[in-house]
């Protein structure tokens, strides 16, 4: 039987009950779309062409989000606080991009932005060609903040059917994300445990899984991590690879640790404070596949320190 | 038998110690009335002779323990046993008056304070405005505003059991808008945040995670509105005309020195609260841990 779920998911569409999720930049997609109408009745297939060579001319050039001169100034009693100053990014589908720097640098503001739960004060930001918002509403993101907060009520299933539940999805539908994201967290098994149950690094994953069940194409990660030892660390930036390239989601992920930001992106925006600021973009050398050993490669070692002086610039400016 | 003792050992020091100093207590404050009787009788008493005087008298100005258990004892088992359990002299019809209000000022002031705190939480106005009066309300003597709230009620045609409800919702609803007001405002930013990328509404905000984080803030207020809500039907009764209920006995008892009277309701009044706040607790062990709040 013809899979009528691909991997990368950027509309969904109903058809007859069935949710058919398909990606209109890769006209592959396009076909893939026709035969599954050919299996669900063809009478549905203009109107679905036509909304996607729509959407196709929203989001050409494959950039899934948008920064242009994006200012944050917060109005606090000791005067204003420059968050972000004139941010400029683009950044690509299916791209790992990894923000660092020190704290106050406007790493998680940016992400925030993004997410629709901070408004600039000036400049421009596009999700998926709309506004944040209309990204937001549309449920384009899943976010996945640095503490787990799953909800201590309800069990690991419980936490990630709740996004299904708030937006509206069958029990059926509910039961079979909750199987699918379980099983790329490798969670498999612990749907009925309490998050009391869970070690540290455990409930994480959960979280992440509960960020994927709604199938929304863009997974932002606010240091999901920093509150993990170092060996778990490493085991979740292993699986996190792994479910990136299984999944070919488009993942923003803050981080202030050096080697994470180098071992997962594929861009590395070294960003540095008062004001928040973008000193470097690094695009990443490494292979696609990255064994956590790539970390003693020179080519490694080289971008790693490319970072670091991206940083020590950035305090510089500060002194 | 070393943990049973560990679980047990200090309640039961705790109990013998309050009656070792209430039977003290019962002998030195009724010694004199007891030496006052021998006197005018014109006999000695020996200190054997005395100390069983102090614990048998019929007003005494403490009674012992045994006088009070055999006292509840005659107004509840004992009419039981007669058939007569909801006759004007038994304890369990005035306990029955007493739970039937408290109970029901209970419910209205659980309905009103968690009322209060969700209008608190939501509404930027009440939130301004409600809790000062809130406050003000508890600051009112009981005493001073429950005649007046009965003979309002009266003058508008209702009476019975509502007024003393009423009063007891008076005093039962502050601790639940208090406790209600600080448990749905328990979630953190993040979780408020999570929420808002989820795109819920205010419903799925509320449904989902303020009611269910606020469970444990509301049981504990719950304990403390129940034990307000039978203080309120007590106070309630004595301005009523002291017709039935555990304060009806009280007020009564104190009319013609009744000592033993008076304390039998008491206890039966504590007994009351001690179980009705203990249930709260059972129930509130329960749904938590059928919630996974409690491991």
């Amino acid at each position: 039987m013809w899979r009528c779920i691909p991997n990368s998911a950027l509309i969904p569409f109903r058809f007859i009950g069935l949710r058919v999720v398909c990606e209109p930049s890769n006209w592959g997609a396009l076909r893939r779309l026709f035969v599954c109408s050919l299996h669900h009745g063809f009478g549905l297939l203009l109107e679905r062409v036509s909304k996607i060579t729509k959407k196709v001319r929203l989001v050409d050039n494959n950039t899934v989000i948008s920064a242009k001169n994006l200012s944050l100034t917060f109005q606090t009693n000791d005067g204003p606080v420059h968050a972000l100053r004139d941010v400029t990014l683009d950044i690509n589908k299916g791209d790992f991009v990894s923000f660092i720097g020190p704290s106050g640098c406007g790493k998680t503001t940016f992400l925030r932005v993004m997410a629709d739960l901070e408004k600039p004060t000036a400049g421009e930001i596009t999700v998926n060609g709309v506004s944040p918002e209309e990204a937001r509403k549309a449920r384009a993101y899943g976010y996945v903040f640095q503490h787990a907060g799953l909800y201590p009520w309800r069990t690991i299933g419980g936490n990630i059917r709740l996004p299904l539940e708030i937006m509206g999805a069958s029990k059926a539908e509910q039961d079979a994300a909750v199987q699918e994201v379980l099983e790329l967290v490798h969670l498999d098994g612990f749907e009925k445990k309490f998050p009391w149950q869970l070690s540290g690094g455990m409930q994480q994953r959960a979280s992440i899984a509960r960020a994927l069940a709604f199938h929304a194409d863009i997974l932002l990660m606010d240091e999901p991590f920093g509150a993990l030892d170092e060996i778990v660390r490493d085991h979740l930036n292993e699986q996190l690879l792994e479910l990136w390239a299984r999944t070919n989601k488009t993942i923003g992920f803050v981080t202030h640790s050096i080697p994470e930001a180098v071992y997962l992106s594929t861009k590395i925006v070294v960003m540095s404070p008062r004001p928040g600021r973008i000193t470097d973009v690094i695009e990443s050398t490494l292979p696609k596949e990255r064994p956590l050993d790539i970390r003693d490669s020179e080519e490694f070692i080289k971008i790693a320190h490319r970072v670091r002086d991206g940083l020590r610039a950035g305090h510089e400016d500060d002194a | 038998m070393g943990v049973v003792w560990y679980r047990i050992g200090p309640i039961i020091t705790v109990v013998i110690a309050i009656f070792v100093l209430w039977y003290a207590g019962a002998v030195a404050l009724n010694t004199p009335w007891a030496y006052d009787k021998a006197k005018r009788a014109g006999v000695e008493l020996t200190t054997s002779e005395l100390i069983a005087d102090t614990m048998s008298q019929k007003k005494p100005k403490l009674p012992a323990p045994h006088q009070v258990v055999a006292e509840i004892w005659k107004t509840t088992g004992d009419m039981v046993a007669k058939g007569k359990a909801f006759s004007k002299r038994s304890l369990i019809y005035h306990s029955w008056i007493t739970l039937s209000s408290t109970l029901l000022g209970f419910v209205l002031g659980t309905a009103l304070g968690v009322a209060l705190a969700v209008g608190i939480v939501y509404n930027r106005t009440m939130d301004m405005s409600i809790m000062p009066w809130v406050i003000a309300s508890q600051t009112i003597p009981i005493l001073a505003i429950a005649p007046m709230i009965i003979v309002v009620l009266n003058a508008i045609g209702i009476s019975g059991l509502l007024p003393k409800a009423v009063i007891s919702m008076y005093l039962s609803f502050f601790p639940v808008v208090v406790g209600m007001v600080k448990g749905l405002r328990s979630p953190d930013h993040m979780q408020l945040d999570q929420m808002k990328t989820w795109n819920a509404t205010g419903n799925q905000q509320f449904w989902k995670l303020r009611l269910p984080s606020s469970m444990p803030y509301f049981f504990t207020s719950l304990k403390i509105a129940m034990a307000a809500s039978l203080v309120g039907a007590i106070v309630g009764e004595l301005p009523t005309g002291a017709v039935a209920g555990l304060g009806a006995r009280l007020l009564g008892g104190s009319y013609y020195g009744q000592t033993i009277q008076i304390w039998s309701a008491l206890i039966t009044a504590a007994a009351l609260a001690a179980t009705l706040v203990g249930i709260i607790g059972i129930t509130q062990k329960i749904v938590l841990k059928r919630m996974g709040m409690v491991r």
